[in-house]
């Protein structure tokens, strides 16, 4: 641990309303501090912008899922996976990186923190040391609740209390961080060979509905005054016309206010809404409803949305949506694997080729950007690739290119083979509008660290917060006249400080860092009924026991808990 | 055409990967560039120099560079990698992946290959005058898209894998095959003029089989719908016409359904 003053540069901040000012920032040890002593190092960022790391609220980046994929695609890697670098692991893969690119990666666009967005709890180990596999960035995961038969059952019943208790034993049994929703009761009725396609379809065997186990979850996730919010795919994914029950299953927040201490303002986090805001009734006249849904994100403050945005590549989509993957593979007859996990969830794998001349694809691309383009808050947008879904993360700095540079897009949408007819489905070509590098902070930086309830670590630059620095060549009162490099100042940072130590320089690790796993641990009263339930569900259900359930603390050998205290 | 010649002076203890031997690569170059050109020996990266005398000279176009290897090259493994153009004569046996992810120009190996002999090839001529063995003309390892283009002659005998995931050009194996023959393929033409042991066809879409030998195990997915005449690599013939793999999808052309051909010489 050392001092550091970062000098001279371009500070972006939206913590601090910092926008482009010339200042210097210090650190020491592995905090942020208000003056750095004689002997800090200095590091010359003149002429260059500097934010605080990255925080990514939704990838999936570890545990099974993830590792499926790296099995059933040995072509990812193909003449993608360079010869090893002296004192560092070799990197492999695209669409799946192993744990040690996704780790390097991130690093090098200067990202902090990456929360991996969907942890099957009884994989957790898997999912655990999987994290602790992958270098430098902090991580946390979410553990998938909505198809969970104690959840649905205590949701039927009305019993907030009970489904607290629960999902604050399972929080602290899987040390995961928040609650995570993933085609609530779909994936479940997957089981019987179905699908949830509304919010108010039933889930077979526990008669609840979506739209129950949603409401249900919100009044959970509040009781227990979490620091994150319930964090939702919703259901109808991918399906022409679903933005209707998106809408839907927005309007569901309404009127909940947020009960915690973590500075969090939402009550809901809609991920990859790309996926949902999808208008027309058949791949024939399907179009953009990007507008429909975000003048209600806009209008609605206790919502947060990431925006999963297609990056027309070839990539490996992998979701706890079971019927969804099902689904997709009948579109595109590429390999498929599909796995049940007793009593709790699902998940299914399928490689995606998405194509800049299939004009489904186009308008996808198109989609994802109008989001963020008509989001009047950005800080309560976030860029996300749903990773690997509609793109790897790597591509986070292209998304970056295209909502910055109204050329950029226009080049891309010049290439479409279907150009045209994606113009006319979507707004994309009729929106001047390019967004800043102080937006861009708040989309990757201030806005995630605030839903994620993680304000007081990270996504800015305030005396007190977590060490990480991040500078970028990138002149704010010159900025490049070619968008391409501003993709490229955003890929490889010029330096990279994460928890007080220089991680990145030049673009390259110098550094494996210190990572840490973050998880929640929140404390409920004693509740007998609970703790008899789960007891009797591992006795009469699970297939393993419940002592070799939990996951143990070699597994997360760095951990950050955040405590929550519940007040009944 | 001007010929650059590698003489092989010594045997790489592990396999060599020589990615860089191609007239692409080779084009322009001087004998001591292409020397010091790289290569990967286990992990330790190596010069083509190491173990190869390069001399003679280069075209000015891949086109006009020919490229002999004058030796065994046995342990040499992906001789012609993405070449596009020119020409590459071994004099000799070659490991794997010769002409791997070839768009065009010729390779002709004197000896014999060991696997994966024109892998997710594109187009070009492959000539093999010995023997292959696994994975000719396949895609790589759990690619769905096979080779596209394309011929590849192996004048001797092949083993499994011939043409899996095949979307397009021409595999000709001159005497027999083991086994799985155009699995999962969705176009291209695979011809064995010897026996092949079974499997032949499995999970076809698209494209043509012919065998002019013995299939010994047919595979149940396939379906005799009548006797055919045809002129196949300058033999004619009749067949006996089967459709199939039946066990899976197919897609549709103007209302009919497409199915995979195999076509077995009559007795």
């Amino acid at each position: 641990m050392a001092e550091f003053l970062i000098k001279n540069g371009f500070v972006i901040d939206p913590t601090q309303k910092i926008n482009g000012d010339i200042a210097d920032i210090a650190i020491k040890d592995d905090k942020i501090v208000e003056k750095a002593g004689p002997g800090a190092k200095i590091i010359d960022a003149k002429g260059k912008v500097v934010m605080a790391g990255g925080v990514d609220v939704h990838a999936h980046v570890a545990g099974p899922k993830v590792n499926i994929g790296r099995t059933m695609r040995p072509e990812d890697k193909l003449f993608k996976s360079p010869h090893a670098q002296e004192n560092y692991r070799m990197e492999m893969g695209f669409s799946i990186p192993s744990t040690f690119k996704t780790g390097y990666d991130y690093a090098r666009m200067g990202y902090a923190f990456v929360m991996e967005a969907a942890m099957p709890p009884l994989h957790s180990p898997h999912v655990h040391e999987e994290i602790h596999d992958t270098p430098i960035i902090d991580e946390g995961a979410l553990p998938v609740f909505a198809n969970n038969w104690f959840v649905m059952e205590y949701l039927k019943n009305g019993e907030i209390e009970n489904s607290a208790a629960y999902c604050a034993w399972l929080l602290s049994a899987t040390k995961g961080y928040g609650i995570k929703l993933v085609n609530p009761g779909g994936t479940a009725a997957w089981a019987w060979g179905l699908n949830c396609l509304t919010i108010h379809d039933p889930v077979p065997y526990y008669d609840i509905t979506p739209a129950e186990i949603i409401t249900g979850l919100i009044k959970t996730n509040e009781y227990l005054g979490l620091p994150h919010s319930v964090h939702i795919h919703q259901n109808s994914l991918g399906v022409p016309g679903n933005y209707a029950v998106t809408l839907e299953s927005l309007k569901l927040a309404e009127g909940v206010k947020a009960r915690n201490k973590f500075n969090r303002d939402q009550v809901m986090h809609s991920t990859h809404i790309q996926f949902h805001s999808y208008g027309g009734d058949s791949w024939g006249n399907f179009e953009s409803k990007a507008k429909d849904v975000m003048d209600y994100v806009n209008s609605h403050k206790n919502i947060t949305v990431d925006l999963g945005c297609v990056t027309l590549d070839e990539t490996t989509t992998m979701t706890a949506d079971g019927p969804f993957e099902h689904h997709l593979n009948h579109l595109n007859h590429l390999k498929w694997a599909n796995t049940d996990v007793e009593l709790e969830t699902a998940a299914g794998v399928v490689p995606y080729v998405y194509d800049k001349d299939i004009k489904v694809c186009g308008i996808q691309w198109a989609i994802g950007l109008e989001l963020a383009l008509y989001a009047k808050d950005p800080s309560r947008t976030f860029i996300t690739t749903d990773h690997p879904n509609a793109g790897p993360f790597t591509r986070y700095p292209r998304v970056i290119k295209w909502l910055m540079s109204k050329n950029a897009r226009e080049e891309t949408l010049n290439t479409f083979k279907h150009c045209s007819k994606v113009v006319d489905a979507t707004d994309i070509q009729s929106i001047d509008s390019e967004m800043s590098l102080y937006n861009i902070a708040e989309m990757t930086r201030s806005g995630p660290a605030k839903a994620l309830g993680l304000s007081h670590m990270y996504g800015g630059l305030g005396s007190g917060l977590d060490a990480n620095v991040a500078v970028f060549d990138l002149n704010i009162n010159d900025m490049p006249d070619d968008p391409q490099k501003i993709e490229d100042a955003f890929l490889r940072a010029s330096w990279f400080i994460k928890s007080g130590q220089i991680v990145v320089k030049d673009g390259e690790i110098t550094n494996h860092g210190n990572k840490r796993t973050v998880w929640v641990n929140a404390k409920v009263k004693e509740n007998p009924q609970v703790t008899r339930d789960i007891h009797d569900k591992f006795l009469k259900n699970y297939t393993v026991g419940i002592d070799n359930y939990s996951v143990r603390d070699y597994l997360a050998p760095n951990p950050y808990v955040i405590n929550v205290d519940v007040e009944a | 055409m001007a010929t650059i010649k590698l003489k092989p002076y010594k045997t790489p203890e592990l396999y060599l990967e020589g990615f860089n031997i191609s007239p692409d690569v080779f084009v322009g170059k001087s004998p001591s560039e292409i020397a010091s050109l790289e290569g990967r020996e286990g992990k330790t990266r190596i010069e083509l120099g190491d173990f190869f005398e390069v001399s003679g000279t280069t075209g000015a176009t891949a086109s006009d560079t020919n490229i002999l290897i004058d030796g065994d090259c046995s342990r040499v493994k992906y001789i012609g990698n993405k070449m596009t153009d020119g020409s590459i004569t071994v004099n000799g046996n070659a490991d794997m992946y010769v002409g791997g992810w070839m768009k065009g120009g010729s390779i002709h190996v004197k000896g014999d290959v060991d696997s994966f002999c024109g892998i997710a090839m594109e187009g070009g001529d492959i000539q093999i005058d010995g023997n292959a063995q696994n994975y000719v003309g396949c895609a790589y390892r759990g690619d769905w898209r096979g080779m596209r283009g394309g011929t590849i002659h192996i004048n001797g005998n092949a083993g499994n894998d011939i043409g899996t995931f095949m979307l397009g050009g021409t595999i000709i194996i001159e005497k027999n095959a083991f086994i799985h023959v155009s699995t999962h393929a969705e176009g291209g033409t695979v011809i064995i003029k010897g026996d092949v042991q079974g499997r032949v066809g499995g999970q076809m879409v698209k494209g043509d089989i012919y065998v002019f030998g013995n299939i010994q195990y047919m595979l149940p997915g396939f379906k005799e719908i009548g006797m055919i005449e045809h002129e196949i690599v300058g033999e004619k013939a009749m067949f006996k016409h089967f459709i199939g793999d039946l066990g899976e999808r197919h897609p549709k052309s103007k209302g009919k359904e497409i199915f995979g051909n195999l076509y077995l010489r009559a007795s």
